[in-house]
């Protein structure tokens, strides 16, 4: 075990396996050429360049954001009356209304979807679009509760804002998030009738942790502090009239907390830092059954002073993980599943192949367990193992397949005439050419060293050498292309 | 149960399983930790005297919301007739303009959907059991929220599913690759455990690797990459280790999968696409998988307009084809082994609309159909007159259906798994 994990490493270590191992955890990969620009750069540039990007152009605005805005105060009181009256069919005209703009609502969030995956595939800033991922995850919540894309629009706009900006900020603004306050019942949360499930969350699952020092009662008072924070359409408002202002006592702090007091309480706990540094070290490190390890608790806790040192702003926290010695360490490479979304995408930014249908890319993510804006639970996406069955395995296999060949998983494969968008698979093996055909043995190697992000088995390699031999041994498209499915085939290709 | 010796009943299967255990790089996941735990009491394999080994349960999904008052019809109440008067059904030998119900019994005026023939054919018979009014408090008119209430068995629809939940509870922590299969594209969330996991499929013929068609060369250099298992000199721990193994999981459920449906029978079934899950199903109990639930859907139920023929075709397809599934159960003597349950979300409200058709509505019927049932007609049927805002009151809670089917078909503890205390109803005979 090295003295201090979370050391730099030396310049001399930073070569270009490292650099593509940076970038997919970082973000989703990059090509060749991406990597030969990151490692020139150097590691501490490198790093610099991914931590502290320049925000990103958001151009949500194009989203409509009234589909779901609530009844005016004049159709509120049409419709009562129409309630009086017995006037069946105006209240049926206000029925059919809401399903329709419930309806147009769907639509529009499979375009934020779509939109959101896009930005994914195209960023130039790739931790920003990686951390929005994470806060999603984090504090995740989901359309199905919601039921209005924008106010998830908003709250994805929310994640991106603070991407690597400081937890305390976040989580002050996710208290005052409509779709959270939606989805947590905060909006029933009132004097006299707390209603405890976002104070229950934010102890057990968004800041403290579940098992760090909290009981019942610290959870009763904290639904306490949290009265009266609700919203009106798309804006938090602070109802008065419905906050409890009577003293608290919150993990043994006693005063008149509000939301914000709540949160700096759970903030001022030692733990929290230690919670939420496990929890990123799980998303870009080690996401077996036993992470954190010996050394990993190590260097989580190395995270968590600095967290705290830099006022939980987490740019620094992140900076000095993707710098460390443990970070790159061989037993690194390679280790962690990939998300669905982190399977699709960096295989597109990685392999360069067409983006193809973003519905179906889409969908088969959601085959694969992740269906974005809609988490199975307030839990979140468990991540790790839990992505992988047996039925999730084929489904992986086969996007591949569609990603590379434009065929679709389905029994009409050769369907619909349009040829599908040729994918240029010998791009990735350019550099190798000199003079003359490139090497077979070359080609293979690279291939399988980049497609996996680490030294095959000898197995694995000899498997598609042969398979190369078997149809010609030529380097060219098909054949590429055909090896590209085989490997991405393979169980370890499921691994970043 | 059948009385020819199967390949594959769970018992032999783990004791397969044990004799492997010495060859561990090599056989599957589940096997090797089925092999390390397993005394029978602990295991999957039920160790009640007379209980089968191989309880099999079928979940068919009627999606969008069925209309339950035009599928049992009350067509002795006059509200029935007087809120539905273009698509209600009047009783035997009436002649009201959607036509006359099915009569099942003259004392209680309860009537069957017109062309609801193969479940009068089963409720003659004795095999069919019809669980009226189902429900819950506080009934959600979503058809996704509603769905995973129904799915969790929790009120707020979260978490994992009531069934995932009783294989985490019964299969000692290592997932059992085909415990609960699902034909479709998705995996229903009723399915999905902490630990346990579905398998699901449109199509067998889809269940396996698409690179295949690209060149026939590709197959033998697949074959060798997937069914590896883990590689020498790979921690055993590692997540790559854990992939490798799931990999050849994976290629041993389709094998054996798509070895059975290749032989499943093709007489008797009507068409349509209820018939033909229902066959592959049939076709995998055949095959004595180690499968304990089956899921199959039906979609097409959100009958907002003009529901006379769509509803009538739906009906149609649900009785001939469970009523050709009970019939190839039977021919293969499985019958007996098999326990089939139809639900949906919601039912409609009472009053058609202005389009001929039903909106979302609340409680609803359940059917069982199987030699164990308690046949006839469980509950009453609810009140038409003492409607809450235009639907119907729940009579029986759908949790404890579950727990009913849980106690007396799967012989567990039904709180355990559900996380209430919805008192089991009683079901199944005995």
């Amino acid at each position: 075990m090295a003295a201090n994990p979370l050391a730099r490493l030396p310049d001399r270590d930073f070569d270009y396996w490292s650099a593509a191992h940076l970038l997919r955890r970082a973000g989703f990969g990059g090509t060749p050429e991406v990597i030969q620009t990151l490692l020139a750069s150097g590691l501490d540039d490198a790093v610099d360049r991914l931590v502290e990007f320049t925000p990103t152009v958001d151009d949500g605005d194009r989203f409509d954001r009234d589909i779901m805005r609530p009844r005016s105060t004049e159709e509120n009181r049409i419709l009562a009356e129409a309630r009086t009256r017995g006037d069946e069919a105006t209240v049926e005209r206000y029925r059919r209304a809401r399903q329709q703009r419930q309806k147009r609502d769907r639509a529009q969030l499979r375009k934020i979807r779509r939109w959101w995956l896009e930005r994914m595939i195209k960023t130039t800033e790739p931790l920003e679009e990686k951390m929005t991922l994470f806060w999603h995850g984090h504090f995740a919540t989901g359309y199905r509760t919601v039921e209005d894309s924008w106010h998830l629009m908003i709250q994805n706009r929310l994640f991106r804002t603070h991407a690597v900006d400081d937890f305390a900020t976040l989580t002050r603004s996710i208290i005052r998030d409509p779709a959270m306050l939606q989805y947590l019942d905060g909006d029933q949360n009132r004097k006299g009738r707390p209603n405890e499930n976002l104070a229950r969350e934010l102890m057990e699952l968004f800041v403290l942790g579940e098992g760090n020092g909290y009981t019942e009662a610290d959870i009763r008072e904290g639904a306490r502090a949290l009265t009266g924070f609700t919203y009106v359409d798309d804006d938090f408002t602070f109802r008065k009239d419905r906050h409890d202002a009577g003293q608290k006592l919150i993990l043994g702090r006693r005063g008149s907390f509000d939301g914000d007091g709540f949160v700096n309480v759970l903030l001022a706990q030692p733990e929290t830092s230690r919670f939420l540094c496990e929890k990123l070290y799980r998303f870009f490190v080690d996401d077996g059954p036993k992470s954190p390890d010996a050394e990993g608790r190590q260097v989580v806790e190395g995270m968590a002073k600095t967290l705290r040192r830099s006022k939980y702003r987490l740019g620094p926290v992140l900076g000095q993980l993707f710098r460390s010695r443990h970070f790159y360490a061989p037993e690194r490479r390679a280790s962690i599943v990939k998300s669905p979304i982190q399977l699709v995408v960096q295989s597109i930014r990685e392999l360069g192949t067409p983006i193809r249908d973003e519905n179906v890319l889409l969908e088969a993510t959601d085959l694969m367990g992740q269906n974005l804006l809609q988490p199975p639970s307030v839990k979140g996406w468990d991540g790790g193992r839990s992505w992988i069955n047996t039925a999730t395995l084929f489904v992986r296999q086969n996007t591949l397949v569609y990603q590379l060949t434009g065929r679709l998983p389905g029994l009409d494969a050769a369907q619909k005439g349009a040829a599908a968008e040729p994918f240029a698979s010998e791009r990735l093996v350019d550099h190798l050419v000199t003079n003359g055909p490139p090497d077979p043995d070359l080609v293979v190697d690279y291939l399988l060293r980049f497609t996996l992000g680490t030294t095959p088995h000898p197995d694995r390699r000899e498997t598609v050498r042969a398979f190369l031999r078997d149809v010609g041994d030529r380097i060219d498209r098909d054949r590429i292309t055909a090896m590209l499915a085989l490997i991405t085939a393979m169980p370890e290709y499921q691994l970043a | 149960m059948s009385p020819e010796p199967r390949a594959y009943t769970r018992r032999v299967f783990l004791q397969r399983g044990a004799t492997l255990a010495s060859t561990a790089a090599t056989i599957p996941w589940f096997v090797q930790n089925a092999a390390a735990g397993v005394t029978p009491t602990t295991s999957m394999v039920s160790s009640v005297p007379g209980i089968p080994d191989d309880r099999v349960m079928v979940i068919i999904q009627l999606g969008g919301g069925n209309d339950g008052l035009n599928t049992v019809v009350p067509y002795y109440a006059d509200e029935y007739a007087r809120l539905r008067p273009r698509i209600g059904f009047g009783g035997p030998g009436s002649n009201r303009p959607a036509g006359a119900a099915l009569e099942l019994d003259e004392a209680t005026g309860l009537g069957l959907h017109p062309r609801l023939t193969g479940f009068k054919s089963l409720f003659d018979d004795g095999k069919l059991e019809i669980v009226q009014g189902v429900g819950y408090p506080n009934p959600n008119r979503s058809h996704f929220a509603s769905m995973d209430i129904w799915h969790t068995g929790r009120s707020d629809g979260q978490g994992t599913g009531w069934l995932g939940r009783y294989f985490d509870n019964t299969c000692n922590g290592s997932p059992i690759p085909e415990a609960a299969i699902s034909i479709g594209r998705r995996a229903p969330l009723a399915l999905m455990g902490d630990v346990q996991k579905p398998v699901s499929f449109e199509d067998a013929r889809l269940f396996r690797w698409k690179g295949e068609d690209l060149h026939d060369a590709m197959k033998a250099p697949y074959e060798k990459v997937v069914r590896a298992g883990a590689l020498d000199g790979i921690d055993p721990d590692s997540q790559a280790a854990y992939l490798m193994r799931t990999s050849l999981d994976a290629q041993i459920s389709s094998d054996r999968i798509r070895a059975a449906v290749r032989r499943s029978a093709n007489a008797g079934y009507p068409r349509g696409p209820l018939a033909d899950q229902l066959r592959l199903i049939a076709a995998m109990i055949r095959d004595g998988m180690p499968t304990r639930v089956y899921y199959a859907t039906l979609g097409g139920f959100d009958t907002h307009g003009s529901q006379s023929g769509s509803h009538a075709n739906l009906m149609g397809q649900l009785g001939d084809s469970v009523k050709a599934f009970q019939a190839d159960l039977d021919a293969q003597g499985a019958a007996d082994q098999v326990l089939t349950m139809v639900f949906s979300e919601f039912g409609r409200r009472v009053a058609e609309n202005g389009s001929g058709g039903t909106d979302h509505g609340t409680a609803a019927p359940v059917f069982l159909i199987g030699d164990q049932v308690r046949p006839g007609v469980i509950g009453n049927h609810p009140s038409l007159t003492d409607l809450d805002g235009g639907d119907l009151r729940f009579g029986i809670d759908f949790r404890s259906v579950y727990a009913g089917l849980l106690t007396d078909w799967f012989k567990v503890d039904s709180a355990s798994v559900l996380g209430t205390d919805h008192p089991p109803a009683h079901l199944l005979r005995s």
